[in-house]
């Protein structure tokens, strides 16, 4: 199978480009793009990129395959196919890339990290947990489930014109996830930190955060919803 | 020749998975001015793998739940190595861990008063064994470690922790007087070396699963703490003690919960036979792993496994009903049809045992302060070190792990060395400064490598290791078999240190890193083969063919081996539990 992979290594090429690499695949097993990087990598220990888990959880591997974003370990060759005869591997879209594969995510952590991503209660703790109900902690499910791999993020048009001030699908998905905990007692300071033309409303419906999510979650929902929060806030 | 810089902190973690980051949050909440190191973002570690859940009696599904039964069955499920007064710290504070989990935000699932959602586990008993089979295990679905995990995070966010993101420790930096001092670590991304200086430094590294072929770990579970303690010359405890999972995907290694079976689900041979009647009538499928994951070798061995090659056996759940597979095991769903091409609601999972955790470690106290054994045989702590989690062995593990109890074991002990490293610093704790030839000393491994001008490639070196390890210490142990594997070991060793690293650019070299990986690897391997061969009987995890019995005469005792003269002492298990009556060692049987 030919792989063409996006390479760049800062202190040796002046700028990035593809190389076509020739790899075998063992028959009878329906890789996963993870495996076919491992691959790669033990015949040029040079190709960098981002593992750990390699079952779809820690978020480490987000890349691009064939023009769409994904969890290289849970990618399988059947599923992404070919791109005229070959699978091309890059990096995840509008992020500096360090080197190859591996981009630098920290304006996608300072999204993250700016829409306040831990509970907040002003009420003294009890001494057991804070009691919630099944129909109150249902309400968290399809959001919590965020790995922070950020393939939405980075397929977001909406995120690579603004990644400054559009705080992005993946940290609005977690923004709303806090906002629906009912042991969360913030509700109106997260609000106001998010009431302005940025930080949500550059959200323009595309959808590609849907559509890319390896754990099948729903930004855009997420984001309706803090939208018509917001709304009612104002009204 | 060290002209590193030097980042000086009072104490540093090494490792930002559930361990690392509960100690790192409890220094940065008291003020110790700290610094977590991690090699991939905090929330890459492999705690985010845990999947059934949190073990813990907080008297949620059952109001009479008491930490006493708890700690009674952990103690029988480490086949009584498990050191008393550590399962009992944390049986007894565990529910107080839980709640902070709560507090911080960790959306456990939830009963219909309110409450965390408890499930049964293997091994777990009401009434010290006589009341039949508890629900204990706390859980936010079946993704409890990456819930466990995400609220760890977000909890240090909130109290401003210093992150070393993607950042790699090399070595420990000792002193002159042998205290630990800190650690030379590569900034990941830049490739910058420096000397990170500490007054304590907590081993929060995780586990080695890699060191097998077959793993339910990820890609960085290569024991780099241990790795570290052992090349200073500090011992491990019982790490001839690995366990197997019973219930990892065949072929792909992606471990299934044990939860699955907490919630009905049950194992089959080839006949379509609920085979675990045989092997434990009464926990049946819920016995302890390694009694579930012997008898399903024993099944497959006399040929009774499935598929075309008769190497793995059926993990049943359809009968369950679609409803409660989503709403219970909704991430198992997802792995099964992913790697294993099944939808669990249609038919059942392949599944077969795989090493899935290290019950050895570094021998700590309670209060995660790192041991060593004087000449006198007498347990001495290690100035300046100290471990938790999966790294360290406290023990609350002891020859066998139950399910659940790791994540309980990360909180309460990363909690338990933040308090004691706190208190130890109020009250004056200091080291003398490492010397020039300490920190050269500390360097030696990384100068060897990036002077490497020849040698063999990491990949196939690390393929050998694992190949070997699988066949000769995997499940069932044997005598002859574990010395041909000591052999090849010895081989694989020389061409350890003499691995090629081909490429020596600086930024985000992974191939180094990987290079410095597979010197833990082996460590730890190594150590594991000894202290295997030296163990002769069958206890917990640790089953030789050719010693069947536990012998208590002999070794109702912890292993500790000695990387320096390579050789194997023993060191007493606690039997002196503070509040309760210690539990005398009995036939394990469930």
């Amino acid at each position: 199978m030919l792989v063409s992979l996006y390479r760049y290594n800062p202190e040796v090429d002046k700028t990035p480009y593809m190389q076509d690499i020739e790899i075998e695949i063992p028959e009878g097993k329906d890789l996963m793009v993870l495996d076919v990087l491992e691959l790669l990598k033990a015949k040029d220990p040079s190709v960098a990129y981002r593992r750990s888990c390699r079952e779809g959880v820690c978020g480490s591997d987000g890349l691009n395959m064939n023009g769409k974003n994904g969890l290289a370990c849970i990618s399988s060759l059947s599923e992404v196919g070919l791109k005229g005869k070959k699978l091309v591997i890059r990096p995840l879209p509008g992020l500096p890339v360090i080197r190859d594969l591996v981009v630098d995510m920290s304006m996608f952590y300072k999204q993250y990290e700016k829409i306040k991503p831990f509970l907040i209660n002003d009420k003294p703790a009890p001494a057991i947990e804070r009691l919630q109900t099944p129909e109150e902690r249902e309400k968290l499910d399809g959001l919590y489930e965020c790995i922070l791999c950020a393939c939405c993020s980075t397929a977001c048009p909406s995120f690579w014109w603004n990644p400054d001030k559009f705080v992005g699908p993946s940290g609005l998905l977690q923004a709303y996830r806090f906002l629906a905990d009912s042991r969360d007692t913030a509700q109106a300071e997260r609000l106001a930190d998010l009431d302005d033309p940025f930080s949500v409303f550059r959200c323009r419906g595309i959808m590609n955060c849907v559509s890319v999510c390896p754990k099948g979650l729903n930004p855009t929902r997420a984001i309706g919803h803090i939208r018509n929060m917001l709304l009612q806030r104002s009204t | 020749m060290s002209n590193l810089r030097t980042l000086n902190y009072d104490a540093i973690v090494i490792g930002g998975g559930g361990a690392g980051m509960r100690a790192a949050l409890q220094l940065t909440e008291s003020g110790v001015k700290t610094a977590c190191i991690t090699k991939v973002f905090p929330t890459r570690s492999h705690t985010v793998s845990a999947q059934g859940g949190i073990t813990c009696a907080i008297a949620s599904a059952d109001p009479n739940d008491d930490w006493r039964w708890h700690m009674y069955d952990t103690v029988k499920g480490s086949d009584y190595i498990g050191d008393q007064d550590a399962i009992e710290y944390m049986c007894q504070v565990g529910p107080q861990a839980v709640y902070e989990l709560d507090h911080m935000g960790l959306p456990f699932s939830r009963t219909e008063a309110g409450r965390i959602y408890q499930r049964p586990f293997g091994g777990q008993s009401k009434d010290f064994g006589k009341g039949g089979q508890a629900a204990r295990t706390c859980a936010a679905a079946d993704r409890t470690g990456h819930a466990l995990l995400h609220a760890l995070y977000q909890g240090n966010l909130k109290g401003g922790t210093t992150f070393l993101n993607e950042w790699y420790a090399v070595d420990l930096v000792k002193n002159k007087d042998g205290a630990v001092v800190g650690s030379i670590a590569i900034c990941i991304e830049t490739g910058e070396t420096v000397y990170v200086r500490a007054k304590a430094t907590v081993i929060a590294t995780g586990g080695a699963g890699r060191i097998y072929q077959s793993t339910t770990n990820a890609l960085i579970n290569t024991g780099d703490g241990v790795g570290m303690a052992l090349r200073a010359g500090f011992p491990v405890q019982d790490i001839e003690m690995w366990q197997f999972h019973p219930t990892g995907i065949a072929g792909a290694g992606v471990l299934v919960t044990e939860g699955c079976r907490g919630e009905g689900g049950y194992l089959i041979n080839c006949d379509g036979e609920r085979f675990m009647e045989r092997y434990a009538p009464n926990a049946k499928d819920l016995a302890g792993r390694d009694v579930v994951a012997r008898s399903m070798v024993l099944e497959i061995l006399e040929g009774r496994g499935c598929g075309p090659k008769k190497d793995h056996v059926l993990l049943k759940l359809d009968h369950l009903g679609e409803e409660t597979l989503m709403a219970k095991l909704p991430g198992i769903c997802e792995l099964s049809k992913t790697f294993a091409h099944v939808d669990p609601v249609k038919a059942p999972v392949p599944v077969v045992p795989t090493c899935h955790y290290m019950m050895g470690g570094i021998p700590t106290n309670i209060g995660g302060q790192a041991l060593t054994i004087d000449a006198d045989g007498k347990d001495t702590v290690i100035d300046g070190l100290y471990a938790c989690g999966e790294a360290a062995c406290v023990s609350v593990h002891g020859a066998n792990r139950l399910g659940g109890n790791s994540l309980l074991d990360l909180v309460v002990f990363g909690r338990a060395a933040g308090l004691h490293i706190e208190k130890s610093l109020r009250d004056g704790f200091n080291v003398d400064d490492a010397t020039e030839d300490d920190i050269t000393n500390a360097l030696a491994r990384l100068t060897r490598l990036n002077n490497s001008t020849g040698g063999e490639s990491v990949a196939t070196v690390r393929e050998d290791l694992q190949s070997c390890m699988q066949l000769y210490f995997g499940v069932f142990r044997d005598g002859e078999s574990m010395k041909k594997g000591l052999k090849l070991l010895d081989e694989i060793g020389a061409r350890v240190k003499n691995t090629n690293l081909e490429d020596k650019s600086s930024a985000f070299n992974t191939a180094r890193i990987e290079a410095l990986e597979l010197d833990n690897l082996y460590e730890i391997a190594y150590a594991t083969a000894i202290a295997a061969e030296e163990r002769k009987e069958s206890r917990g995890a640790h089953a030789r063919n050719d010693f069947t019995e536990r012998d208590d005469e002999n070794w109702l005792k912890h292993s500790i081996y000695f990387p320096a003269t390579k050789s194997v002492g023993k060191r007493d298990v606690n039997f002196s539990p503070k509040t309760v009556e210690a539990f005398p060692p009995k036939v394990r049987s469930y």
